[in-house]
Parts: C-alpha cells; sequence; structure tokens
C-alpha cells in the first residue's frame, strides 16, 4: 500500500461537541484505487468522520490532507476542496425542484464553470452506465429510492472526484433496491476508483473493501483486510459487534424435540 | 343608482386606479426586498444584523399602516425631513410590508431541510450559488400562498393612502362624495376597482403556486 500514492491523509483528527468526544483520535492513509470500508456500532463516530473530511464539520485537533494539501480548518476556498470530493449521502438528497440532469450537471457547470453539453454529455453516458438514462428528463420524485441513490452516485462522480464518501447510502432503502445501488459502487472499486465507504452491510463490506477500519467510540479499534477482520477479528470488541451480525439457528431446535 | 354619474366618474377612478397599482407595485417589489434579506440575515444567523432586522420586523408588524404613515408624513418634517405624499406612501407600504415578506420568506427557508444545504455544498457550491440554485427556489415555492396573501393584503392597505393627502382609489370616492353627495356611485366603482386590481392577482397567484408545487413532493 505505501508505494501506492497517496490521496487523503488524516492525521490524529479530533472532534467533539462541547463535552462529547465524537472523534478522539483518527488516522488514516488512503491511497489511490483503494477501497476503505469503515465498520462500528452506531455512534463510533463513522459518519462524522466522512463529514469532517469534506468539511461538514470542523475539526478541532490534528490534519487531514488531500494529496499532500492541508484541507482541514479551511474557511474561504472549501468549495474549491469539496469539488475533489464526492460525497452521497444517506437519504440520497437530490434537489427536488431540478430534474435528474440539472441535478447531475448543476455542480460541474457552476461550481467547476464547465461547458454545459460538455457536462451533460458526460452525464448522460454516466446515465447510461447506471441504467437510468431514461429518467433524465424526470423529477426526483417520480424515481425510486434506489434510482435515486444512483443518481446521487452519478452526480457526485461527474465531479472528477479524487475521492469518492459513501455515508451509509443503502441505509434508508428497501432491500431489493439495495443491491443495484451496491453493483454501481462495486464497479466503480474494479473501475480503480478511490472511495470511503461507511455502511453496515457487512457482506458488501466483505466484497468490496480492500481495507477494514472497525471504529468504536471515536477510535480506530481494528485495522485489516476483510479476510482477516471477518474471519479472525483481534479484538474482543470488533468480536462482539461482527456477532450481532449473525443468527442461531432456532428451527432445528424445536423440530429435533 | 345612476349610470351616467358612472360613467362621468370612470376616468377618474381609471386614473386613481393607476396611481394605486404603480404605488403598491413599487411598494411590493420593495417589500419583497426588504423582507429577503431580512428573512436571510435571520436565517444566517448574522449577529448584529439580526437583532436589528429583529427589533424592525416586531415594529413594524405591531403598528398599523396609518400611523407609520403619519409618522412619515407630519413627524418627519418636524424634524427637518420632508418626504411627498408618494414618497411617503411607498415608504410606508415598504416598511411595513418588509417584514410580513420577511415571515412569508422565513417560513420557506425553514422548510428546506439541512440536508440540501449540505449536498449542494459537498457539490462544490459557493454559500452563494447554494443560495441561488437551491436555498431560494424551494424556499420561495413553499412561501408562495404566504406571498398571495401579503400581496392582496398589501394592495387593500393602500386604502390609507388617502390620508397623506395622495389622490388614490379611497381619494377619489371621498371628494366625489364630498362634491356632489352621489355616496352609492362613488362607493360602487371604489369596490370594483379594487375587485378588478385584485381578482387577477388572485388568479395569477393560483397558477404560480400549482405549477411551483415542488418542494413539497419530496425529493
Amino acid at each position: 500500500m505505501s508505494k501506492k500514492e497517496e490521496i487523503l491523509t488524516i492525521n490524529h483528527i479530533k472532534k467533539d461537541y462541547g463535552s462529547l468526544e465524537v472523534i478522539k483520535d483518527i488516522s488514516l492513509t488512503v491511497g489511490k484505487g483503494e477501497v476503505v470500508v469503515v465498520v462500528g456500532p452506531s455512534g463510533c463516530g463513522k459518519s462524522t468522520l466522512l463529514r469532517c473530511i469534506n468539511g461538514l464539520e470542523t475539526i478541532q485537533g490534528g490534519e487531514i490532507s488531500l494529496k499532500g494539501e492541508i484541507i482541514s480548518g479551511r474557511q474561504k476556498d472549501m468549495h474549491l476542496v469539496r469539488q475533489k470530493i464526492g460525497m452521497v449521502f444517506q437519504s440520497y438528497d437530490l434537489f427536488p425542484h431540478k430534474n435528474i440532469l440539472d441535478n447531475i450537471t448543476l455542480g460541474p457547470v457552476k461550481a467547476q464553470h464547465r461547458k454545459k453539453e460538455e457536462a451533460e454529455e458526460e452525464a448522460e453516458k454516466l446515465l447510461v452506465r447506471v441504467g437510468l438514462l431514461d429518467k433524465k428528463d424526470a423529477y426526483p420524485r417520480q424515481l425510486s429510492g434506489g434510482q435515486k441513490q444512483r443518481v446521487a452516485i452519478v452526480r457526485a462522480l461527474c465531479m472528477h472526484p479524487e475521492v469518492m464518501l459513501f455515508d451509509e447510502v443503502t441505509a434508508a432503502l428497501d432491500p431489493e433496491m439495495v443491491r443495484e445501488v451496491l453493483d454501481v459502487m462495486l464497479e466503480l472499486a474494479r473501475e480503480g476508483s478511490t472511495m470511503i465507504i461507511v455502511t453496515h452491510e457487512m457482506q458488501f463490506a466483505r466484497a468490496i473493501a480492500d481495507r477494514i477500519i472497525f471504529l468504536d467510540k471515536g477510535e480506530v479499534v481494528e485495522e485489516g483486510t476483510p479476510e482477516e477482520f471477518f474471519e479472525n477479528p483481534k479484538t474482543e470488541r470488533a468480536r462482539k459487534f461482527l456477532n450481532v451480525f449473525e443468527f442461531d439457528t432456532v428451527k432445528g431446535v424445536e423440530d429435533k424435540k | 343608482m345612476n349610470i351616467d354619474v358612472l360613467k362621468e366618474y370612470a376616468p377618474a377612478y381609471f386614473s386613481a386606479a393607476g396611481l394605486t397599482v404603480r404605488i403598491a407595485l413599487i411598494g411590493i417589489a420593495g417589500s419583497f426586498l426588504v423582507g429577503l434579506l431580512c428573512s436571510l440575515i435571520r436565517y444566517y444567523k448574522i449577529p448584529g444584523l439580526r437583532q436589528i432586522a429583529g427589533v424592525y420586523i416586531e415594529l413594524s408588524r405591531n403598528t398599523p399602516l396609518l400611523i407609520q404613515l403619519f409618522f412619515l408624513y407630519f413627524g418627519l418634517p418636524k424634524i427637518g425631513i420632508l418626504l411627498s405624499s408618494e414618497t411617503c406612501a411607498i415608504t410606508g407600504l415598504i416598511f411595513l410590508g418588509g417584514s410580513y415578506m420577511a415571515e412569508a420568506f422565513r417560513s420557506g427557508l425553514e422548510a428546506v431541510p439541512n440536508i440540501q444545504i449540505e449536498s449542494a455544498l459537498s457539490l462544490g457550491l459557493t454559500k452563494g450559488q447554494v443560495i441561488g440554485y437551491i436555498l431560494l427556489p424551494q424556499a420561495v415555492s413553499v412561501s408562495i400562498p404566504a406571498f398571495a396573501a401579503n400581496v392582496i393584503f398589501l394592495i387593500k392597505e393602500t386604502s390609507v393612502f388617502s390620508a397623506v393627502a395622495l389622490a388614490d382609489l379611497m381619494y377619489t370616492a371621498k371628494s366625489f362624495i364630498g362634491m356632489s353627495y352621489n355616496t352609492d356611485e362613488a362607493l360602487f366603482m371604489l369596490v370594483l376597482s379594487y375587485l378588478g386590481i385584485l381578482l387577477p392577482i388572485s388568479v395569477i397567484f393560483t397558477i404560480i403556486e400549482r405549477k411551483l408545487r415542488y418542494a413539497g413532493f419530496g425529493n
């Protein structure tokens, strides 16, 4: 991993809301093309970590840099930094007053000052890839949750970000729509996108991750390859956490009696 | 009711209606601007300005337009500021309307979920762009019914302008009554004139409201 170009470096960051420490001390380096999946119990600081990276939250200590340039603690030109960081939220949050194509091209045209035709052309290509070209003139309210989330991913991609952040993007979706969104992310990973993913889908985490980060109470408790983490978690806390996702069968017990 | 009298009065009412509409238009446009400014100041909690906006809104909403006009027309000259009837009328209407519009904008701004702002920010838009492309369009669509109510309210409020000697509709009606005692005809024409102005506005707002009703339908 060390030979790869470093895209994102998080150096001992801290974040608190008054007396509540959400992030105690997190350090993390993400290389180009790497897929890092962050897991952990709720309230462990996963989402806050992502929000700190793109400056939606300010940090109280440490620093974050993108391709060697410090991006934390900025005020004025934070919007320029955010153009290089794609973010997809749990609740998709397309803009309800704009159609799908305008949702996608808003950032490229207004923030990056690219030509409208060029942005639209790229948006259409991306929509083809997620199978939604026929929806380009539709409004968000006419789409299903899974479709909206795929558009939200395309909207972030169209900005050509250095790194993509996914904040529990399937948590608000019906089970049958989860797959279509995860498939898009798997394809991005295969193409070499740099991604940081917060998720509760453990099977998916295992399939997509190059590296798993296990957070608890605002700290990195364990870090490793998916195989290491899921087969042989080193810490008791990780073991306990993973147990939550497994069920002992109850049916067999009844039958044997 | 005498048709000939109505015919005789019509031109005077027409020109008075023109004046009423002109002053209402300027006053309402000004109210929108002042209201937008105040609501954004309060939305972003800009220190200092926020308190000023708060005091203004309370002062403006809790005093009658007539008293505000008296202050402008009879009060200000005492400290050497002499305003024409028309300037008084427009200033008074903006002073009153600004606070009502601020409250209308506020209801819209508060209806826009914070995550909309955050997802616009994460696209790398500047704060100004977020306001212009995301926040305001959605807020306005929520505020339209309140805008409509305010616009109609403000136009009706113009009927007190005769108190500062402005030859508006009310003033015209009053002077006809005073001159010739044709009370029925004068008042009939007055009602007709206000309806003629207000009904189309109601209809237009209903159409706008239907067209812009996107924000309430989820994303």
